[in-house]
């Protein structure tokens, strides 16, 4: 022993026995992601049918709390996980967008049932968006209408799985550049979204039937009878 | 099923026609029922009917588009009425009919405060314009949604076909994804020369205008700092995506105007498109927590105009009480379980009830295939047998397990001081007041009004069992608590009587009137089904042109119209007492935007 005070990271070290089943070696990526996936809090927000069988998940039955997620915040500021349970409308798609965009990183989102993943058995009707990636970046696809509490737990180990393949040095929430929020829609003579402004234009001043396009979007109630 | 519920008793029809001989003509039409009544005498003829005749529960208002683009057809949009007394009875149906440019009709709001909501969705969808309605804005859509997305002319973006099967699927399969037919990639279509830049949103606005003015209405005296406060669509006490705008004064409410549709899913729209069979499972996601009872009411609908050929045979008939009942007490256990969460008992009790739903869903998922969406009924009978053992589990649950932990909610919640003193004379709603709002269930029956239409209009065979109609006098918040827990006991009653009667027993039976058909054909005509759901009366008003598909489809969900009394409860309370309010009238969203 040359060296006057050792440490375990000094070379040649000897660990003492009394501490051999207690010292593990391994990556901060591993640690790191071992506490994220154990603590998300997913955001207590519940749409339609699914969120019923969410709460039934959350419940002693099935018991979300095993798998460290118990903590459903009611606030967007305090959760990790925006789990979107049922149809998302375009009268809601704006709140879901402004709380996506409240959520401090890191985020996930997870489209709990067939309306959230893709519109569902409703995808045709005039209020219903066809799943929520058309505004918000989803992370799990959990099919079902509406998906089991087993098929949910599933999804959500999923994420786990996720969280676990993230590493430290290239996620995005620790890189040089800002994030840019999502843009809100609008709610005007149909859901707008501005990101489509250019195109909405194009197509809306194509035809033929309106040659000067009318400043004013029509109040539209009255315009359509 | 032929007992013809809607069909008014002769008395009533002489008298009413006889009453007003100009305005009042008895329907001609193969397969309706009822009066058409000119537009213009229409507060008149309703007047008479609640002051004289006793018609004073207007259970049901909407419209149907009769539309056609063949040259020279009859055009016109009819806004159909259903009153019922509330001592019992069948429907008195009226229609009034209007033309499909500038419909105007006069609003029964003043008459029937119950009518609120439902003729501003019938302003929204079809564009009536409700003459002398207090507060006529757009219910379901947004404010500057463009045109009345309900007639029959106005087609969505994913439009594809007219009716269900689309060709390109069925049977040639060819599937194309129907986005990449949108210049938007997306469910969305805007009027010519519409410019988003700039554009400003109007819903909002509106809404605030309403509040201002019901506040000035409130309080005239003294002119003290008044807040709006929103609570929700993202809010953890309003039992999913829904909006309260509350104007207080201090803690007081002064104003109250509930903002909905933010599931609006358009269940009726899509209704129309599909087959009738199709329909069914949409039914399950009207009030997910009661999917059965909500296929009750569509069969009963559909059996009562395809008439005996849709008869279900008797197994089946007790099957579709047994799973009527269970959900009902399913349903109420969630109710009572959450009603204490906005109490503030904040999961605690929910745990325990919904650890018995657990089993009744356990129930479910074994004869139908599916926890919450059962899919079950079907036109003339129900999809399948009981499989084996669950006879058995159903006997367990209903004799032993149920009754005991009934009694064990009981026992912990009803005399705790502090539930009783956050909801006794909390929300009263009078008698008076319960009929005049056209309110529902329990609402309706803990105000003191024993009207339950297992017995006031009995449907299937609920006139075999003996139960009470369990009633209430305070029309409290505790009382809607109490109410749930003495229907629970009373649905426990007819599952044991109609569990013991069972045709078959545990060995099975016939569950099915001939073939379960892939597709059925229904006479023209129209038809009402209504059940005793576990929130109140849930009826579906069909009309059929013959066809496969159905030509109007509208549910009258109880959720929905049981809310318009949500203001009356709360004004002059205090905010906190809001959340208890509405978790006392249990909602569900899905059945509140449809």
């Amino acid at each position: 022993m040359t060296d006057t005070n050792p440490t375990v990271n000094s070379a040649g070290y000897e660990v003492p026995p009394e501490l051999r089943q207690n010292v593990a070696v391994t990556t901060l990526d591993k640690i790191w992601n071992m506490g994220r996936r154990y603590s998300v809090w997913p955001m207590m927000f519940g749409l339609a049918c699914c969120a019923i069988e969410m709460i039934c998940t959350a419940a002693s039955r099935y018991d979300l709390a095993r798998f460290g997620m118990e903590v459903m915040r009611p606030s967007p500021r305090q959760s990790d996980l925006m789990i979107v349970s049922g149809t998302v409308t375009k009268k809601m798609i704006p709140q879901i967008v402004r709380l996506y965009n409240q959520m401090p990183e890191p985020k996930y989102v997870l489209a709990m049932g067939a309306c959230a993943s893709g519109g569902g058995p409703f995808k045709e009707g005039y209020n219903v968006v066809s799943g929520v990636d058309q505004y918000v970046p989803v992370d799990v696809y959990v099919p079902g209408c509406p998906p089991t509490p087993q098929a949910l737990l599933h999804g959500l180990m999923k994420l786990q799985e996720k969280i676990d393949s993230e590493s430290i040095t290239t996620v995005r929430w620790y890189g040089k550049d800002d994030i840019p929020a999502i843009p809100v829609p609008l709610l005007g003579p149909d859901l707008i979204d501005p990101r489509d402004n250019e195109l909405i234009k194009q197509e809306t001043s194509k035809k033929p039937a309106a040659p000067a396009a009318p400043a004013a979007p029509a109040p539209a109630a009255e315009a359509a009878s | 099923m032929t007992e013809a519920t809607t069909t008014a008793a002769p008395v009533e029809k002489h008298e009413l026609e006889t009453r007003f001989p100009d305005a009042v003509k008895a329907e001609a039409r193969p397969g309706y029922t009822g009066f058409l009544v000119e537009t213009s005498k229409l507060t008149e003829v309703a007047t008479a009917l609640r002051d004289e005749m006793g018609y004073d529960y207007l259970s049901s208002v909407t419209a149907v588009d009769y539309y056609s683009d063949a040259p020279n057809a009859e055009n016109f949009i009819e806004v159909v009425y259903h009153f019922y007394k509330s001592t019992g009875g069948g429907a008195l149906e009226i229609k009034v009919q209007t033309p499909r440019e500038n419909s105007t009709v006069p609003s029964l709001t003043p008459l029937y405060p119950g009518a609120d909501f439902q003729e501003r969705e019938a302003y929204d969808l079809y564009g009536v314009n409700f003459e002398g309605h207090p507060d006529q804005r757009r219910i379901l859509m947004w404010e500057g949604f463009a045109g009345y997305p309900m007639r029959k002319d106005w087609k969505e973006a994913y439009f594809e076909e007219e009716v269900k099967p689309f060709k390109n699927r069925w049977p040639e399969g060819q599937v194309y994804r129907i986005e990449d037919r949108n210049p938007f990639n997306k469910n969305n279509k805007y009027p010519q020369g519409f410019d988003p830049v700039g554009f400003k949103e109007t819903d909002d606005p509106k809404l605030y205008e309403v509040l201002e003015r019901a506040a000035r209405e409130y309080s005239e005296d003294i002119d003290t700092e008044q807040v709006v406060v929103n609570l929700g669509p993202q809010h953890p006490s309003t039992h999913g995506v829904f909006r309260m705008a509350v104007r207080l004064d201090g803690e007081t409410i002064v104003a109250l105007k509930p903002v909905m549709g933010y599931l609006h899913r358009n269940h009726e729209k899509i209704g129309e498109r599909n087959t009738w069979t199709m329909n069914m499972p949409f039914t399950d996601r009207l009030d997910y927590l009661s999917s059965m009872s909500n296929n009750f009411g569509y069969a009963l609908a559909v059996e009562k105009l395809m008439g005996d050929k849709a008869a279900p045979p008797e197994r089946a008939e007790y099957l579709r009480v047994i799973m009527a009942e269970l959900t009902r007490i399913s349903n109420h256990l969630w109710a009572v379980g959450f009603l204490l969460n906005d109490l503030g008992a904040f999961f605690t009790p929910s745990l325990y009830a919904i650890q018995e739903r657990e089993l009744i869903l356990d129930i479910f998922e074994a004869t139908t295939g599916s926890r919450m969406m059962c899919n079950y009924f079907r036109f003339g009978g129900v999809a399948r047998d009981l499989p084996e053992g669950i006879y058995g589990k159903i006997k367990d649950l209903v004799f032993e397990r149920l009754p005991r932990k009934i009694d064990e909610l009981d026992i912990y919640l009803s005399e705790n001081e502090l539930v009783r003193s956050r909801s006794e004379g909390v929300g009263v709603i009078t008698p008076e007041e319960a009929i005049a709002f056209s309110t529902a269930g329990p609402v309706l029956r803990a105000s003191g009004v024993p009207y339950d239409i297992r017995r006031a209009d009995p449907y299937s065979i609920y006139d075999r069992f003996k139960f009470e109609v369990t009633v209430r006098q305070h029309g409290d918040v505790y009382d809607r608590y109490m109410i749930r827990l003495d229907e629970m006991r009373q649905s426990l009653d007819i599952l044991k009587q109609a569990i013991t009667d069972l045709p078959g027993g545990a060995a099975g039976g016939e569950v099915m009137n001939g073939k379960n058909p892939y597709q059925v054909r229904v006479p023209a005509g129209e038809s009402y089904g209504r059940v005793e759901g576990p929130k109140g009366e849930l009826g579906y008003y069909i009309v059929s042109n013959g066809k496969g598909n159905p030509a109007r489809y509208h549910v009258r969900a109880p959720s929905f119209i049981n809310l318009t009394v949500l203001e009356k409860m709360c004004v002059g309370q205090k905010v906190a007492d809001v959340v208890v309010n509405l978790g006392s009238i249990d909602i569900v969203l899905g059945e509140v935007d449809r």
